[in-house]
């Protein structure tokens, strides 16, 4: 089982909050505003971190699957 | 002149728009009457009898009024240039004033999160000075005493909102007598305004005289900054800037409205309404002041703590959220033909999506009448679990930008009367309501609780 990361960049309002919480799987494209996934199938390590960044992300942009 | 709209049910009618109660101004247009006295009703109403899909009617406007995940999933995600925002709230039109816009584009949006005062690494600015401001609010009150929730909070949210997005030097020329004068804004916001936003009545002249008043005031700190002379940089706040570019006091007074009415109301609600809930509920109450006291022992800031995770005081408050959002409805002007589950919805009419409704779906939020911070436990989730129907804040690129500040704002002014004092309700606690006559809801008053000083020994 790992963990999947998806942003919904039709959503995402370029807050940012997600890169504080787990930089090195959020990036952001400057030109479009929007979140990069960097890391899009995480170590498992970085649960934690991506669970805060999906959780407080203000525009709810930002969802994991379990595969 | 009455358009049907082909193949979406039409919800029943309960007031006659005829009826001699209804004023004239708005006899014939269909649910309006209603909308102005029951709103809420009317909302839940569509959806018992329309499902996910129905239409109700104010005066020449078919009103398509959406609820569950598929269909607001579809009003969320639809572009501005075919479901338009600012073209559907015409009672903030004599609010803000002519040339300031209802809302900016998400473009706009995003521009002015970039650079402006939402701003994720602005928000620890922001923490102290809303600590601050509470603070200075709470520094009279003595060991007892009662306020009016609506008061109190509608105050302290003129001045953080203030502070924060416009700057420190423009909150300290205020005083309570600008929220007062605010609220009358607030108040102008009769349905009425969907047949004629400058109609005769007593709410709207008060608008406008309130709205003078605050031009005024405005026009007084421009003068007063003008014979002043330049200040250094570093000490200019948004009131400078504007002047910089020559704007007058009547555009001015426009932006701030626009740029605090967004936070206000809604804010000052959601504090008032978090504290009746845990009012009605001792045992969460009890648990949200366990896990201050335990998050503050070691002497940490709550300018550093309303930044981070405070996990059952923020259960607490999107359960408030969920059961009283702010706005009950969230409209959209129909640009182009839109498709919408097997529906065309014509050009020209309304949609909207209501929050009430919606956040209350019993199939995604089970016993939705119930306050029940559980629900933002993991793995339940129910906000996350429901991203379309658990819509407080909106949904989609529209989506409240400001949540982040808002919801960091609730944490600190709940860190710092929760962990100073003791509240009790004065009123039987049923009687906490709000009054929906006006498009922008409040809390009716009297909403009065009493507090009293927490020995430090009791934490």
């Amino acid at each position: 089982m790992s963990l999947r990361v998806i942003a919904d960049t039709d959503v995402c309002q370029g807050h940012q909050l997600c890169q504080g919480e787990a930089p090195t799987v959020f990036g952001f494209d400057p030109e479009a505003d929007v979140v990069v996934v960097l890391d899009p199938i995480p170590d498992e390590s970085l649960r934690t971190e991506v669970s805060l960044a999906v959780r407080y992300c203000p525009a709810f942009a930002l969802s994991m699957e379990e595969d | 002149m009455e358009k049907t709209l082909a193949g979406i049910p039409a919800v029943s009618m309960v007031l006659d728009d005829q009826d001699a109660s209804v004023p004239e101004i708005i006899r014939g247009t269909g649910h309006l009457p209603e909308m102005r006295i029951d709103p809420i009703g009317l909302f839940h109403r569509v959806r018992a009898e329309c499902g996910d899909v129905g239409q109700f009617r104010i005066a020449d406007k078919n009103v398509v009024l959406v609820t569950g995940s598929d269909a607001n999933e579809a009003f969320f995600r639809a572009p501005d240039d075919i479901l338009d925002q600012a073209a559907a709230y015409p009672f903030m039109t004599p609010i803000f004033g002519k040339g300031v816009v209802f809302d900016a584009s998400p473009k706009e949006r995003q521009q002015m999160l970039k650079n402006q005062a939402l701003r994720g690494d602005m928000m620890r600015g922001h923490a102290q000075t809303i600590e601050a401001e509470i603070r200075r609010m709470v520094a009279d009150w003595g060991d007892e005493g009662e306020i009016d929730l609506l008061d109190f909070f509608a105050e302290l949210t003129i001045y953080t909102t203030s502070s924060c997005l416009i700057g420190k030097r423009f909150r300290d020329q205020l005083d309570g007598s600008f929220a007062a004068i605010y609220h009358q804004l607030e108040h102008g916001t009769d349905a009425i305004a969907y047949v004629d936003p400058y109609a005769d009545i007593e709410s709207f002249r008060l608008r406008d005289e309130a709205r003078e008043q605050l031009v005024a005031r405005v026009q007084g700190i421009i003068d007063e900054r003008v014979t002043r002379g330049t200040v250094a940089r570093e000490d200019r706040d948004l009131v400078d800037v504007l002047i910089s570019i020559d704007m007058d006091a009547d555009t001015i007074t426009g932006i701030f409205i626009s740029m605090m009415f967004a936070g206000h109301h809604t804010s000052s609600g959601t504090a008032s309404w978090a504290m009746i809930e845990l009012l009605r509920h001792p045992d969460v109450l009890a648990d949200v002041v366990g896990e201050l006291d335990g998050l503050y022992a070691d002497g940490s800031e709550v300018s550093f703590q309303a930044l981070r995770s405070i996990p059952v005081l923020e259960s607490a408050l999107k359960e408030t959220l969920r059961l009283h959002p702010p706005l009950i409805i969230l409209m959209r002007l129909v640009q182009q033909d839109f498709e919408l589950l097997g529906h065309t919805i014509p050009a020209g009419a309304l949609i909207a999506a209501s929050p009430r409704v919606s956040n209350r779906i019993e199939d995604d939020f089970p016993k939705s009448d119930e306050f029940d911070p559980g629900r933002y436990i993991d793995p339940r989730q129910e906000d996350l679990q429901n991203r379309w129907t658990w819509i407080p804040f909106g949904a989609g690129k529209h989506r409240c930008v400001g949540n982040a500040f808002a919801m960091m704002q609730m944490k600190a002014i709940f860190s710092v009367i929760l962990r100073d004092f003791e509240f009790d309700a004065v009123q039987p606690l049923e009687s906490y309501g709000d009054d929906f006559s006006k498009m922008v809801i409040q809390l009716a008053q009297p909403a009065k609780v009493r507090y009293r000083r927490r020995s430090v020994g009791a934490r």
